[in-house]
């Protein structure tokens, strides 16, 4: 089993990371990527500029990936996720799974990119055609607000 | 005691800065460090109970904190 998570600051190789996970006891390679989106919520979008907590964000990643590496068996899973500023269609995030089979690549696949969403110290802030910008998600998710109320109420 | 707060995001934003200094209470609490935090100017951008990690681990608002702690006020995470 191999193992690798990163947080980069250059273009991500799918490629390279396809190789990585080469492996001829692996019967279903999964590779996803999510990219810049020309337009989100109506708004037409030039570029997003993603920044991390570093040192909490590395550690984060390869505490989702050993997570999920126990979880789901899978015998080969690298993670990159990139900062810095990405232009439409650039990769932020590329997650490539190795397994046997391809329900629990699959599900390890959906697992990391979840839990990336919901805890990975990154924030990104987009800019948009008519020059703005603006952070992306900065009151939170209902679901994140509820962890907040929910963490705030275990005080009182 | 003197501890380090790090902002990120919009909170840096808010506060004009991505590391304040605070001197505080020696059984100061997460919860505490930030209350003196909204106290600063622009420190009304922040939640009353944000997430917290304290040395790169999330953590509760009750939990003391200690000298040469690095405090990070997380925003809501946009990843992915």
């Amino acid at each position: 089993m191999s193992i690798r998570t990163a947080i980069v600051r250059r273009p991500i190789d799918v490629g390279a990371l396809l190789a990585e996970v080469q492996d001829r006891g692996t019967g279903a390679t999964l590779a996803f990527l999510g990219r810049v989106r020309e337009v989100n919520d109506g708004r037409a979008v030039t570029g997003i500029e993603y920044s991390a907590y570093g040192d909490m964000a590395e550690r984060e990643l390869a505490a989702i990936a050993g997570e999920c590496a126990r979880e789901f068996g899978i015998a080969h899973l690298v993670v990159e996720h990139r900062l810095g500023t990405l232009g439409l269609g650039e990769a932020s995030i590329a997650i490539v799974v190795a397994h046997g089979h391809r329900a629990a690549a699959y599900e390890a696949s959906r697992f990391v990119i979840e839990e990336v969403k919901r805890r990975l110290p990154v924030w990104k802030r987009e800019g948009y055609v008519d020059g703005s910008s603006e952070w992306v998600n900065a009151n939170g998710t209902p679901e994140q607000q509820q962890t907040q109320t929910a963490a705030r109420e275990h005080q009182t | 005691m003197t501890v380090t707060a790090l902002l990120f995001a919009s909170y840096a934003e808010a506060l004009g800065s991505d590391r304040v200094e605070l001197a505080c209470a020696e059984s100061a609490t997460v919860g505490e460090v930030v209350a003196q935090l909204r106290a600063l100017p622009g420190g009304a951008a922040l939640p009353p109970s944000p997430l917290v990690a304290v040395n790169l681990t999330y953590a509760r608002a009750d939990q003391r904190v200690a000298s040469g702690d690095e405090i990070a006020i997380i925003p809501p995470v946009a990843g992915g």
